[in-house]
């Protein structure tokens, strides 16, 4: 029998869109293995989560009533208790930050090989499992030559599962050893307000590393001077010092669905796309024909921004 | 007290590169230390910088070639190098995490440090898992994804915010000894200074087989395989627009106008 436990998730009192997608995710999976699809939710509002997460496809949702928020030595020790308990051929968690802060101590206490953020997945006598290397610029698939393994997923890459499910939801009591908690999470900050918000704009200039130096970044802001549009930036502009924080875009940033995005000298990492694949229409300005920002572009220019940018702001003067 | 910071010598790939069977070739190839890496040697060496008796030791799963990337972190303050490699790696088309937690585990288990820095990634292969798979392998407690760090030595305490997704950051407290997964933006790396350079040439890169640490060829066996590397298709419907700089931006400029962009 090889069923399938996939880890929820939520923060601050709301399940994060990846326990719908990791219920598709899921099912796929638990089909080709030919066994059920197991949810657990820990911790908060664990029945209301669970009436939330009862759709098709999923067969027993695990409650766990431990603790309001997130704490991974909780969900660690949970976890393990589950999966002895469960024994499925596949455990499947989100490749979130919180993911992250769980999953990789799971698979080494559980002995499982892990395989951390697939964009997709076959079963066929042996897993394979599809990731992305060097920021995108090629695939990789790995097998898995295990009876069990831990898989994160990427989100964003399954649908959310949509359709109202007669699933059983069964309370799970975990024996926690308070001694082996050694985290407290004391608190919640939103970071990056101040001067603008780059959410509210309809046109946004967006700078990314290819700008080089700070004294660079005058150059696109004329441009968006020119275009009535707000400067955003990829991360390592913030990192750098060079933007302040409100301005980033992507994961750990702002999530932002203008009009028109106009990415200069910005590869599209996966963790920048996330934060502005729903733009309107986006126009990529960037020196390597390869990079994965023409993927999701909708316009293109395969050239050196310190030619073009000088020249599209004259366009407009 | 003893840091210890986990350093990787990632590849990165130029515009165009070309893959040969499981690999991409040489010729396109450029080492690097991982990014992620050096703002985790930054904060090992300014924890150095604020405590007493800090020693920061780096450690380094690579190649000899990879001595030159070590440099760059002794360079920037660390105080000794610790670099593993054995034949059994030799030719190994990607080394899992698995494998990597054993090995680094046995180095925490010689060297026995309070601390361990990791990137909260790799560039090249992006797992995102070795410092905490780690964690749980040497029994410290850990935090992922951290990006602000205030350290309490005598208190035994790590007070630090953990970047979540969406601009919301969590702030945890985790017992020491622990392993920290460092994100990019924590702190500003310092460029190595010519004193810096020429100061690492005399630091201890020491390199360590499989033997020396009591591990034998059987760490590298995984039920992880890699099958293959291509690129990916395109999936990119595009229009690209082409011409010299004037022209592609005379076109951005029309079709922008046409938006209604830029007519305040
Ligand atoms: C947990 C986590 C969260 C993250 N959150 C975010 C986030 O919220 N937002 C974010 O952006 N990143 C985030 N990142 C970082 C992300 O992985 C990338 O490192 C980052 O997006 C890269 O930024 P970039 O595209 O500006 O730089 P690079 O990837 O270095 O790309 C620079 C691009 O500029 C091009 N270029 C160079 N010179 C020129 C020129 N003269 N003219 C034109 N083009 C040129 C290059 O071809 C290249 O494509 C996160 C990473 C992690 C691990």
């Amino acid at each position: 029998m090889s069923d399938v436990l996939a880890i929820t998730e939520h923060r601050r009192g709301e399940l994060r869109d990846v326990s719908y997608e990791l219920i598709t995710a899921g099912r796929q999976l638990a089909d080709e293995l030919g066994g059920d699809l197991h949810l657990a939710v820990i911790s908060g509002d664990v029945s209301g989560f669970a009436d939330k997460l009862n759709r098709e496809g999923v067969d027993t949702i695990h409650t766990v009533d431990e603790g309001e928020e997130f704490n991974h030595d909780v969900y660690t020790q949970v976890i393990t208790q589950l999966y002895d308990e469960l024994q499925p051929g596949a455990l499947l968690m989100p490749n979130s930050v919180n993911g992250l802060d769980y999953a990789p101590a799971v698979a080494n206490h559980l002995d499982l090989p892990l395989v951390t953020d697939a964009i997709d997945f076959s079963y066929n006598g042996t897993l394979e499992a599809t990731r992305e290397q060097y920021g995108s610029k090629v695939e990789t698939t790995v097998e898995v030559d295990a009876d069990h393994v831990a898989l994160t997923i990427r989100p964003g890459e399954w649908p959310g599962a949509e359709e109202t499910g007669d699933a059983d939801v069964v309370s799970f009591e975990a024996s926690i050893d308070e001694s082996a908690v050694k985290s407290t999470v004391t608190g919640f900050e939103e970071v990056g307000g101040g001067d603008v918000d780059i959410t509210d704009a309809d046109i946004l200039v967006s700078v990314g590393r290819g700008i080089k130096e700070e004294e660079n970044i005058e150059l696109v802001q004329e441009l968006a001077d020119a275009l009535g549009a707000t400067l955003s930036s990829s991360r390592p502009i913030v990192d750098n010092g060079w933007l302040p924080k409100n301005r980033q875009v992507g994961q750990s940033g702002k999530v932002v669905t203008p009009d028109v995005y106009i990415a200069i000298g910005i590869s599209g990492a996966v963790q920048h796309v996330a934060g502005m694949k729903g733009s309107d229409t986006i126009i990529a300005i960037n020196t390597d024909p390869n990079a994965p920002i023409f993927d999701i572009a909708d316009y293109g220019i395969v050239d050196d921004l310190f030619d073009v940018v000088p020249a599209l702001t004259e366009q407009f003067k | 007290m003893k840091v210890l910071v986990t350093v990787k010598e990632v590849a990165e790939v130029e515009d165009e590169f070309e893959i040969d069977g499981l690999k991409i070739d040489e010729r396109y190839l450029e080492y690097d230390l991982n990014e992620w890496d050096d703002y985790a040697v930054e904060e090992g060496v300014q924890i150095a910088e604020a405590n007493d008796d800090v020693e920061v030791v780096t450690v380094t799963i690579g190649p000899e070639r990879s001595e030159e990337t070590i440099r760059m972190a002794l360079a920037k303050g660390a105080d000794r190098a610790i670099r593993v490699w054995d034949d059994a790696l030799d030719g190994a088309d990607f080394v899992d995490v698995a494998t990597k937690t054993d090995i680094l585990a046995a180095v925490v288990e010689d060297e026995q440090p309070d601390l361990v820095l990791t990137g909260v990634q790799a560039g090249d292969d992006a797992f995102g898992a070795t410092g905490v798979s780690l964690a749980d392998a040497i029994g410290f407690e850990w935090a992922a994804v951290v990006n602000a760090l205030d350290l309490d030595v005598d208190g035994g305490v790590a007070h630090l915010r953990r970047e979540l997704e969406g601009g919301v950051e969590e702030l945890t407290d985790v017992d020491l000894p622990a392993v920290l997964t460092i994100q990019t933006g924590i702190n500003e790396p310092r460029y190595a200074s010519l004193r810096g350079i020429r100061q690492a040439q005399s630091k201890e890169i020491a390199p360590k087989s499989f033997e020396d640490l009591g591990l034998d060829a059987s760490v590298t066996e995984s039920e992880i395989t890699l099958t293959s590397m291509y690129e990916p298709e395109s999936e990119s419907d595009a229009t690209i627009w082409e011409g010299s700089a004037d022209e592609t931006a005379g076109k951005l400029a029309e079709f922008l106008r046409d938006k209604g962009v830029g007519q305040a």
